[in-house]
């Protein structure tokens, strides 16, 4: 899975040049070979995929591939797994990005702001580390952690509590901690910048007016920092959507289809019921998905305080 | 909308690069056959790697200037399946050659992915020693063979002889119908504590295993002799869920209800097949074991987990039919083939590198390190094979009583759909009806419509 390593500005409202603005096509010359390149290895899959989606393609069992128009997609929607599909993805994708890598990122980077350099350093590096584990290695730590005889339940019995199956009674809370383990990192890193950027003139006068912590917080830090949330928001959202293999090591997307997400979901159908048609329409109203929490985020974003 | 459009890009292209993912193969040489097997997911097991070896020296010797280059896919079956169903798809990366299940082969065959090899076997005088059941496996709806098997396989009951005695059952234990295994089940549940009393595969993660070792052996074993439970070759139909196929996902249902199989998260771990040879078997934790006639090769000096014991510790007893009606006992069998690939380049060398791994000795020494039960008549009789191995003879007398399963290019898809009822059953997310009814709209929809309804079922 592609990690977005690169933060993308947040964009602004660039206000108008004076003056008419001459079109220079030669300014592009520089970068069509960039740009072929994109359309050609970017485009052209990307291109492919949405063509197989109104396509009755299959792995193995059909020789021949027929265009099928909107089957696919009316079948989703008809189909029970999908729209269990879609709500453990909506569920997965609040709790793991939205409350939980979203929140403790802020958390984690708000307290360090006043720790001292020891612990500071010490905790960035704890939690880094969990994000700098390949995916399906940190999968395979969580599995471990959770199982019936894991870690988790070693630690439970050792305090005299009762012991939990979480992978087998609540898989989809298990697989969106595995991911809050996981994702926070980045948060937290982005926060941070946010934070630091925040001049301190501006927090030492409210705290001279009197302003409490959290009602400086409220009031100066968060607006402050609101362009940050807003992309921060939207990078975990697209990378939560798409995760995989976290799941996949996990749980498989079982018990039964308990924690069955839209990408697991899709593999199912492409690779082990051979529908390749199918599952790359599952694909594509995933990416719709994701879109459509951009533009809410892209919304907020614009709003001026 | 600048910044995010790349972003938007990236998740498109992190959503769907799994499904276009098309890998650069090398130029195929025309000196040079391209082997793809699959390679056990445990690092202690390469019986299937060394033998390959073994048989590319032979070849390459046999024939100056000819080489053989073995690709190994490690990997779980239903992976190894999709992994090489890609490859397959495009002349670059086709392999000349692929190890086939006949579960899938039908399927593959009709997506045109191999070759037919009638003209081959016409003048192999070989194909003559194999048994009629095992030349139709790779025989397709066309007419025509696209595989060789190489060996096949039977399921029965393992049980543990020290557990039994415990528990205060019989060492030559032999049960009648499904409540014999119940019942002993029950009573190791409450004289052994602290054992798992029996294992039946179950539910999606384990994938075939759990449809053909466990549901199948009991679905077969409902109803009349000689009925097709599951699929008319007659009328080329499927057949929905009724009576026997709700009875067995009850007997399912029984078994985790009541606590008699392993812990039900245990049950639903994809690898829990390794856990029972490696783990549950030689550590004396599970009594009973529906499983499979190779079980043995595991624990030889050579296997994954040597258990020097396990002759005598294990005994073995065939699975009964449901209430015991005819014929008594009922085992299923499946098998690999070799088969030669539709956009191979070399066919005829693939075909040359077949007989190799066909000559007697070969197929002799292969049936016997993999465990596999024989499909040659002249296998079968060398006494090699014979001695190879305690429990053989037994495994090898219920080919007799053996079910194969339904030959047609759907089967993975119905396979899939199975797992899933047995899942929703077990887990008792569904009752044995309701889990029924939904595999039969799965079913409708797979098949297209061509189902019939279960026969009347005593």
């Amino acid at each position: 899975m592609a990690t977005v390593t690169k933060v993308a500005a947040a964009p602004t409202e660039t206000p108008a040049r004076p003056g008419p603005r001459r079109g220079r096509p030669l300014r592009w010359l520089p970068l069509a070979p960039a740009t072929v390149m994109l359309l050609l290895f970017l485009g052209g899959p990307i291109a492919y995929c949405v063509y197989i989606a109104f396509t009755n393609m299959q792995l193995t069992g059909a020789s021949s591939t027929d265009f099928v128009g909107l089957d696919n997609f009316q079948r989703a929607f008809g189909d029970d797994d999908f729209r269990n599909a879609v709500v453990l993805t909506l569920v997965f994708t609040l709790l793991s990005s939205l409350v939980g890598q979203n929140t403790l990122g802020l958390a984690l980077a708000a307290l360090m702001q006043r720790a001292s350099r020891p612990v500071r350093t010490l905790t960035g590096s704890i939690v880094i580390a969990a994000w700098v584990v390949p995916e399906i290695v940190a999968g395979f730590l969580l599995y471990a952690f959770f199982r019936r005889e894991g870690t988790l339940n070693a630690l439970l019995d050792g305090l005299g509590l009762p012991s939990q199956n979480w992978l087998y009674t609540l898989p989809i809370l298990a697989v969106s901690f595995a991911n809050v383990w996981r994702g926070t990192a980045f948060s937290m890193l982005v926060y941070s910048a946010a934070l630091s950027e925040i001049p301190k003139e501006i927090t030492e006068a409210a705290e001279v007016d009197g302003a409490g912590g959290m009602s400086r917080f409220w009031h100066i830090t968060l607006p402050m920092i609101r362009r940050s949330i807003g992309t921060n928001l939207m990078l975990n959202t697209l990378q939560t959507l798409s995760v995989f293999g976290l799941i996949w090591a996990m749980t498989r997307g079982g018990p039964g289809n308990r924690s069955q997400t839209l990408p697991v979901f899709m593999y199912d159908q492409a690779f082990n019921k051979s529908l390749i048609g199918y599952g790359t329409a599952v694909a594509l109203l995933l990416l719709l998905v994701g879109a459509l929490f951009s533009l809410v985020y892209l919304r907020l974003m614009r709003e001026e305080v | 909308m600048r910044p995010t459009a790349p972003l938007i890009l990236a998740a498109t292209l992190a959503a769907t690069a799994g499904l276009t993912s098309c890998g650069g193969g090398s130029g195929s040489d025309p000196d040079t056959v391209k082997v793809v097997y699959n390679r056990s997911t445990d690092n202690k097991i390469r019986f299937k790697d060394n033998h390959l070896a073994e048989v590319k020296k032979q070849f390459e010797k046999a024939n100056p200037g000819k080489k053989v280059k073995l690709v190994p896919i490690q990997a779980q079956d239903n992976d190894y399946a999709t992994k090489v169903q890609q490859m397959m798809r495009s002349p670059k990366t086709a392999p000349d050659l692929v190890y086939e299940d006949t579960f899938r082969i039908n399927s593959d065959i009709k997506a045109g992915y191999l070759r037919p090899l009638d003209s081959y076997l016409a003048k192999w005088k070989t194909w003559d020693q194999f048994v009629d059941t095992a030349k139709a496996a790779a025989k397709a709806e066309d007419g025509k063979t696209y595989g060789v098997p190489d060996g096949t396989d039977t399921r029965g009951l393992w049980f543990n002889k020290k557990i039994f005695a415990k528990a205060g059952l019989p060492a030559d234990w032999s049960p009648k119908n499904w409540d014999d295994i119940l019942k002993a089940a029950r009573t190791i549940k409450r004289k052994v504590p602290g054992v798992t009393p029996l294992n039946t595969y179950t539910g999606k993660a384990p994938g075939e295993t759990s449809v053909m070792q466990s549901f199948e052996m009991l679905l077969y074993g409902t109803g009349e002799a000689g009925g097709n439970p599951l699929y008319d070759p007659g009328a080329k139909k499927w057949v929905t869920g009724g009576k026997g196929f709700q009875d067995a996902l009850s007997f399912l249902r029984t078994v985790y209800s009541e606590k008699l199989g392993p812990d039900i998260s245990d049950a639903l771990d994809p690898n829990v097949g390794t856990t029972v040879f490696s783990e549950w078997l030689p550590e004396g934790k599970l009594a009973i074991a529906l499983d499979g006639s190779w079980l043995g090769q595991n624990w030889l000096k050579t296997g994954g987990k040597p258990w020097p014991e396990w002759s005598k510790t294990l005994g073995q007893a065939p699975m009964p039919t449901q209430n015991g009606q005819a014929p008594g006992k009922v085992s299923m069998s499946g098998g690999w083939t070799w088969a030669i690939t539709a956009k191979s380049k070399n066919p005829d060398l693939a075909w040359k590198f077949i007989q190799q791994l066909q000559t007697k000795e070969n197929a002799v020494t292969w049936d016997i390190v993999d465990a596999q039960i024989a499909v040659r008549k002249d296998v079968a009789q060398d006494p090699k094979y014979t001695s190879s191995m305690p429990g053989i003879t037994f495994f090898t007398g219920l080919v007799k009583y053996t079910h194969y399963r339904p030959t047609t290019p759907v089967y993975p898809q119905v396979s899939t759909a199975i797992g899933e009822a047995m899942e929703a059953a077990t887990t008792g997310d569904a009752s044995p009806e309701k889990a029924a009814k939904s595999y039969d709209d799965q079913l409708t929809s797979i098949a297209d419509g061509a189902t019939v309804a279960a026969s009347g079922q005593g």
